[in-house]
Formats: C-alpha cells, sequence, structure tokens
C-alpha cells in the first residue's frame, strides 16, 4: 500500500506527503506534537505530584473524616497499633432487629459484654466520646456502666436502668446504632442542624442547638456585605487610576499595593488600635465633639469589627481587577456619547459603566471567594457574633474536639467554594488572576 | 481627570467631591498603617496618642517598646550592653528567635515553591500543555482554598504519617508554605511568558545553541524578573502564615507571626505594634523591590517606553 518516493506515485493518486526518511507526514508531525506534549507535561508534573501529596490527599483524608468515624466501632491501642473491633454484640442485634425496634433483654445482655470489652481494652471513654458528639451527657454513662460492668447480673434491661434511667433513651439506641457502623452521615445532618430521631426519620434539633444554619447564613451575609463595600470602596479609586496619568496612578497606585503587600496580622492589629473603645477613631470623634465620653462607639469585638477590618483587607483584591479592565478602556466613548447630548451620568450609566461589568464581576468574585473562608480576622476582631464558619471549624478542631463535625463542616464550605471557583475559571478565567 | 473649560457647575462640584471621596478612601487605606507606626514609639502603654505625642514633645515618644523585643525572654536583661549581652540577646531572646525561625522556614519555602512553580510555569505556557486549564486550576486553587481548612487537613496527614518524628525539624511547616506560596509564583511567572516571543528562543536554536542554552542564555535573563517576584511573593506568604504553624508547628517552632498571634490574644501590649512597624517597614522594602521589577521586566519586554 505505501508509497516509496522511489516507486514515484501514479498520476491519477494523490502524492502522500512524507518526511525525508519515507514516514508519512502525518504520523510524523503527531509524533512531535506527542513528544512536545511529553515535554511540557513533564516539567508540570513534579508540581503537580507536589501538590497533590501535600494538598490534596490531606484535604481528600479530612473529607474522609466527616463521613468515617470508628469511635464506635474499632479501638486501636496506641502504644502497640492493635486494632480490636468494638460493640460486636451490639452490632449484632442492631442488624438482626429493625429500626424503631424496642430495645430487650438481649439488646441489653449485648450491651453489657461490650461494655466489658470495652473496660478490658481501656476504651470506654473513646467509645462514650463518640456518642457524645450527638447525644450530650453519654460519655459519663459510659464510663460509669464499664467500671460496674463486671458486676452487673441479669436481669440486664433492670439492672443498667437501675444505674441511670437515661439508658432506655430511644435517642441514645439510635445513636448508638448509628455509631456501630464507622460510616455515617450523621456528622454532615449536624452540620445542617439535623438529626435523626427514635424512629430514624431526619428531623430538625431542638431550637437551642441550632447554630450552624445560622452561622452558614451569616458567613453568606456578611460576605455578601463585605463584598458590596470593597465594590463601593473600589470602584471610584480604581476609575482615578485608571483615568490619571500614568505617573501619577503608578504613584497613587503605592497605596493600594502597599496594605496589599502588609501582613495580614499587622492590618487586623492596626484595626484593633483604631477601633477599641479607648481607640484613635473613638478618641478622635469625642475630641471634634461628635461623641460625648461616656457613649464611645462599640466598633470591635462584634460584626462591625469584622466587617471594616475584613472591608480594607479585601479591598486591593477588587481594585486590582477593576483597574486592569478600567485601564484600556478607550475615552474617546465617553466624549463621544457627551457630544451626541448624554449628560455626564447617562454617558457614565450607559456608556462607561457596561464595559467594566467584566472588571466588577471578576473582582466581586474573588473578594467572595475569599471572604466566605476567612479565618484570622474574625477570630481576632469579630468577638461573638462577628464568627465566621471557618472559626467554628477551628473551634471543633481545637477545643471541642469533635473532629469529624468538623471535617463535615468544612466540606460544606469547601464545596461551596469550589463551586465558585468553577465559576471564576468559566467566567474570568484563572490565568488571568493578576497581583498588582 | 482634568475638567474641562466648559464644565457646568453641578459638573464642577462633582468633580471636586468626587476627587475629596477618592483622597477618604486611599486615607482608609492607609490608616492602619499610618496609626500603627507612631503609635509604635509611644511612651505610655497605650493605643492611643497622648497629649504628649500630640503635642510633639519628645518625652510622649521612646523606642522602650523596641528595647522589649530584643530583652524579652532574655536571661540578664538588665546587664551592661556590651558583647556578652548582645550574645544573650542572640541566644534567648524570644522575638529574636521567632524571627531565625521564619526566615529558616520562608527562605526554603521559598526556594521549593519557587524552583517548582518556575519549571511548571514554563510547562504551562506552552501550547501543547494536555489538560492545561485544569491542571492550572488545581495548581492555583491552595489560594482559594480557606486555611483553615489546608491547615486541618494537614495536621491529620502529618499526623498520620508521622512527620514529626523523621527528625527533619520545621518540615511540615516548610512543606505547607512552599503549597501556599504556588499560586503566586506561578500566576508572576505566567504573567511574565504570556507576552514573551518565541521567535527569540527559536533565533537561539537556529544558531545552534542546545535547549539547555536556549533556557539560560535567553529565556531566564527575560523572565527573571517574573520569578524573583513570585519568590518575594512566596516568601511574604510564608513570613505572614499563621494559622497552619498553629495547626502543625511544633512547641519550639515558633516564628513571628505566631507570636504576634498569641500576643494579640492573650494581652495586647505596643511591643506587638513595633513589631508591627518592623513588618510595614520589610513590606515597603519588598513592594519596592517587585514594582522596579515589574518595569524593568515591561522595558525588557518592550511592552511600555522607558
Amino acid at each position: 500500500m505505501a508509497d516509496t518516493p522511489q516507486s514515484g506515485p501514479a498520476p491519477d493518486v494523490p502524492t502522500r506527503l512524507t518526511t525525508a526518511d519515507g514516514k508519512p507526514l502525518k504520523a510524523a508531525l503527531a509524533k512531535a506534537q506527542a513528544a512536545a506534549r511529553r515535554r511540557a507535561f513533564l516539567l508540570v508534573l513534579p508540581l503537580l505530584a507536589f501538590i497533590l501529596i501535600t494538598f490534596v490527599v490531606p484535604i481528600g483524608q479530612m473529607l474522609h473524616r466527616s463521613v468515617h468515624n470508628e469511635g464506635f466501632a474499632v479501638h486501636q491501642d496506641i502504644g502497640s497499633g492493635v486494632r480490636t473491633p468494638i460493640m460486636t454484640n451490639l452490632r449484632d442485634w442492631f442488624a438482626a432487629n429493625p429500626q424503631g425496634t424496642e430495645p430487650d433483654e438481649v439488646a441489653y445482655e449485648a450491651l453489657v459484654k461490650d461494655l466489658v470489652v470495652l473496660r478490658d481494652l481501656k476504651a470506654p471513654g473513646q467509645a462514650g466520646t463518640r456518642i457524645n458528639y450527638e447525644r450530650s451527657g453519654s460519655r459519663s454513662m459510659f464510663t460509669k456502666a464499664a467500671r460496674r460492668a463486671k458486676k452487673i447480673e441479669p436481669p440486664y434491661k433492670e439492672a443498667m436502668l437501675e444505674l441511670d434511667e437515661d439508658w432506655a433513651d430511644p435517642e441514645l439506641w439510635q445513636v448508638m446504632r448509628g455509631a456501630v457502623s464507622p460510616y455515617t452521615s450523621n456528622f454532615y445532618l449536624a452540620a445542617v442542624d439535623r438529626e435523626r430521631d427514635a424512629a430514624g426519620d431526619i428531623q430538625r434539633v431542638n431550637e437551642n442547638r441550632r447554630v450552624y444554619v445560622t452561622l452558614f447564613v451569616r458567613t453568606l451575609v456578611l460576605s455578601i456585605l463585605i463584598t458590596a463595600m470593597t465594590f463601593i470602596l473600589g470602584y471610584p479609586i480604581a476609575h482615578l487610576l485608571a483615568t490619571l496619568p500614568l505617573r501619577y496612578s503608578n504613584l497613587l497606585m503605592i497605596l493600594v499595593l502597599l496594605p496589599f503587600w502588609t501582613s495580614l496580622l499587622v492590618r487586623t492589629t492596626s484595626w484593633m488600635v483604631l477601633l477599641q473603645s479607648q481607640g484613635v477613631v473613638n478618641d478622635l470623634l469625642v475630641s471634634i465633639g461628635l461623641l460625648s465620653d461616656d457613649n464611645r462607639l462599640q466598633m470591635m469585638y462584634n460584626r462591625w469589627g469584622t466587617i471594616i477590618a475584613m472591608t480594607h483587607i479585601l479591598l486591593p483584591f477588587m481594585v486590582l481587577p477593576l483597574y486592569s479592565v478600567m485601564r484600556p478602556i478607550n475615552p474617546s466613548y465617553v466624549r463621544a456619547a457627551r457630544s451626541l447630548g448624554a449628560t455626564s451620568w447617562t454617558a457614565f450609566r450607559r456608556v462607561y459603566f457596561p464595559q467594566t461589568v467584566p472588571g466588577i464581576g471578576a473582582g466581586a468574585l474573588l473578594v467572595f471567594i475569599l471572604a466566605v473562608g476567612y479565618y484570622i480576622t474574625p477570630a481576632l476582631v469579630g468577638g461573638a457574633d462577628g464568627q465566621l464558619i471557618s472559626n467554628l471549624i477551628a473551634f471543633h478542631m481545637q477545643k471541642s474536639l469533635n473532629w469529624s463535625l468538623a471535617a463535615a463542616l468544612a466540606a460544606l464550605l469547601l464545596a461551596g467554594i469550589l463551586a465558585l471557583y468553577w465559576i471564576y475559571d468559566r467566567l474570568i478565567g484563572i490565568d488571568n488572576l493578576k497581583l498588582g | 481627570m482634568a475638567l474641562p473649560k466648559h464644565a457646568s457647575t453641578l459638573e464642577r462640584v462633582w468633580h471636586y467631591s468626587y476627587l475629596v471621596i477618592c483622597a477618604l478612601i486611599f486615607l482608609f487605606l492607609m490608616a492602619p498603617i499610618l496609626v500603627v507606626i507612631p503609635l509604635s514609639f509611644n511612651a505610655e502603654p497605650y493605643f492611643t496618642f497622648t497629649e504628649k505625642m500630640l503635642r510633639l514633645d519628645p518625652e510622649g515618644y521612646s523606642t522602650r517598646w523596641y528595647d522589649l523585643l530584643l530583652t524579652f525572654g532574655m536571661q540578664a536583661p538588665d546587664a551592661p550592653r556590651d558583647g556578652s549581652w548582645w550574645a544573650d540577646a542572640w541566644a534567648n531572646a524570644h522575638w529574636i528567635n521567632a524571627a531565625k525561625n521564619s526566615v529558616i522556614v520562608g527562605f526554603f519555602s521559598t526556594i521549593l515553591a519557587t524552583s517548582l512553580g518556575t519549571m511548571a510555569a514554563l510547562g504551562l505556557a506552552r501550547s501543547e500543555m494536555p489538560a492545561r486549564r485544569t491542571i492550572m486550576a488545581i495548581l492555583i486553587s491552595p489560594m482559594i482554598v480557606p486555611i483553615i481548612i489546608t491547615a486541618t487537613g494537614l495536621f491529620f496527614f502529618y499526623s498520620s504519617i508521622g512527620i514529626q518524628d523523621w527528625g527533619i525539624p520545621y518540615l511540615g511547616v516548610i512543606l505547607a508554605h512552599a503549597t501556599l506560596g504556588i499560586p503566586f509564583v506561578i500566576i508572576t511567572v505566567t504573567a511574565t511568558l504570556v507576552g514573551f516571543d518565541h521567535s527569540l528562543s527559536r533565533a537561539a536554536a537556529s544558531m545552534g545553541a542546545d535547549p539547555m542554552t536556549t533556557f539560560f542564555r535567553v529565556q531566564m535573563p527575560l523572565i527573571m524578573p517574573g520569578v524573583i517576584s513570585g519568590a518575594l511573593f512566596a516568601f511574604v506568604t510564608s513570613f505572614d502564615e499563621v494559622v497552619v504553624v498553629l495547626f502543625v508547628g511544633g512547641l519550639d517552632e515558633q516564628t513571628i507571626p505566631r507570636q504576634m498571634w498569641n500576643g494579640i490574644r492573650e494581652q495586647i501590649s505596643p511591643a506587638i505594634l513595633s513589631v508591627a512597624t518592623i513588618l510595614v517597614v520589610i513590606s515597603i522594602a519588598l513592594l519596592t523591590t517587585v514594582e522596579l521589577l515589574r518595569r524593568r521586566s515591561e522595558r525588557l519586554r518592550g511592552l511600555s517606553p522607558g
């Protein structure tokens, strides 16, 4: 089939192009392109591997924790690393009896046997903690019952109820039913203020325990507010910078870039200095007589602190994209509009503003994405009602040690942010991100 | 922005009020920095301007908080200030040790981020790069993902692989900070490569330069400003990072931001403001460098005159 250069093609057959060494040109080109692709990819590969190992894998591992908690299913000895299944009798009973069965004597017998195992492994605290995440006050019941487990005689149900009446609580049994399997969706339910009732149906938690949805909503509202504030403050100065001659605008740009380069902690600290009730802003207002001395504004350790400081910190992320869109806008369009009789407001609204919309989109999305996940500033100046969802994740990581719940909250936050990031990449393109 | 001669009164009023508004916004941007610097020289332990300071009375100012930075944690802070006093400060002062740790972590994470990031940016800038968009999105994501999520993930990951027992100090923090700095390197280096004229490389190749020579003699000098800017960004990111250090750093891995964080949370003293001032001076120096580099790069690539 293959024509060789020596034989020469028949006059009516189109010539097949070949390289000097006789390979079909198409194949040679494909090979060369594949090699170029491989070379390009090899340059990226080390970094990609690095990011996968030090970033993607750890986050994936953490997300796994949000659906997997074996505190009530397996005990791992800290010293030797030996893993022992626990609560096996109870698991069998749950498997044999459907959702909503009243725990009978057999169930209590299984429970007591498991408690004996727990005591031998010195693990009642671990198992109790796992139940405690979903039903507070359970941990002490487990440690107390395990201490006496060996002495408990049949009838088991009566003996257990004598120890603590709460052992008959259907909610407790529901939680234990969920916890004997290491895989659970209950942490996600808890993260949106839901739980399973005794029959296993999903319901909202008690009103006084509904915190997470409120906090998600607050994070959303504050982030929108902060994005709007950065837009209101950023638009005029971006416009000014874009219309001034370069040598002036480069100088003024330093005023935007310097805060951008200054340490986040430094800026947060200085806002604390400015905003506290004996601070510079209040002193100034008092000394010019706008405020009486005993009536100082409380601008910090509440949500105002969070809003003011975060608006300041995120403002450059709004100004820079706006500026890069505004700079190339040709001023003759506005002049043309004016010469055709538009007032300056109409010319701005109908001609200039529409051209800046891409910049607004880019800046607003970026500021919003960064604001939603903010941690340091709210933690330092936010007080109780200026905390965002990140602060709650940190609380569950460091204080309450309910890591699975922290992971579930983090997963929800991450899902939202990745969705926005995807939109950003589609609309603006991640390679258009500029830093000054 | 000059006002045309035919502007109406209303336009004049609006124009000047617009300038005033802009001035106020610039003031808002600069206020925190402007306030911190003089207050760090306060003679009193307050966070507001005392009357003496406002009268510009030299007695209202002092460098006692800067002095405290040196002496805090020293064994014999009141000894005469000779060679052994300075040796004591160098070895024992908490802030100096924090600064040493910060520089070590910042240096190694910057090297890591810059070398890996520059290589990847060179690959990403090639038109043949497969799945360019997706890979770019993954590489930039450490900048977008909330720091608390990164820190939480690393906390579990490091404890599961037992990185503390590997015997390399700061390793966990350095790897984490390199990850956080990489997006900045990628962004700045790809920005310099966007306007890169590939016929220069081809010209070098046609004159017989091998790929290595072409890279080091032609490409490298042109992208160098971007690489250095990226490195400075990566360094600043590490130098300013506190959450990851809090989560995965060992107890003795005290860095400047961590020390500041503790200081702010426990009892905030004007010494924090003097640290802040020093950091502001450092950022001014870095910003100036980056700006000069950017102009040099634009000049080299012929993007802007002079």
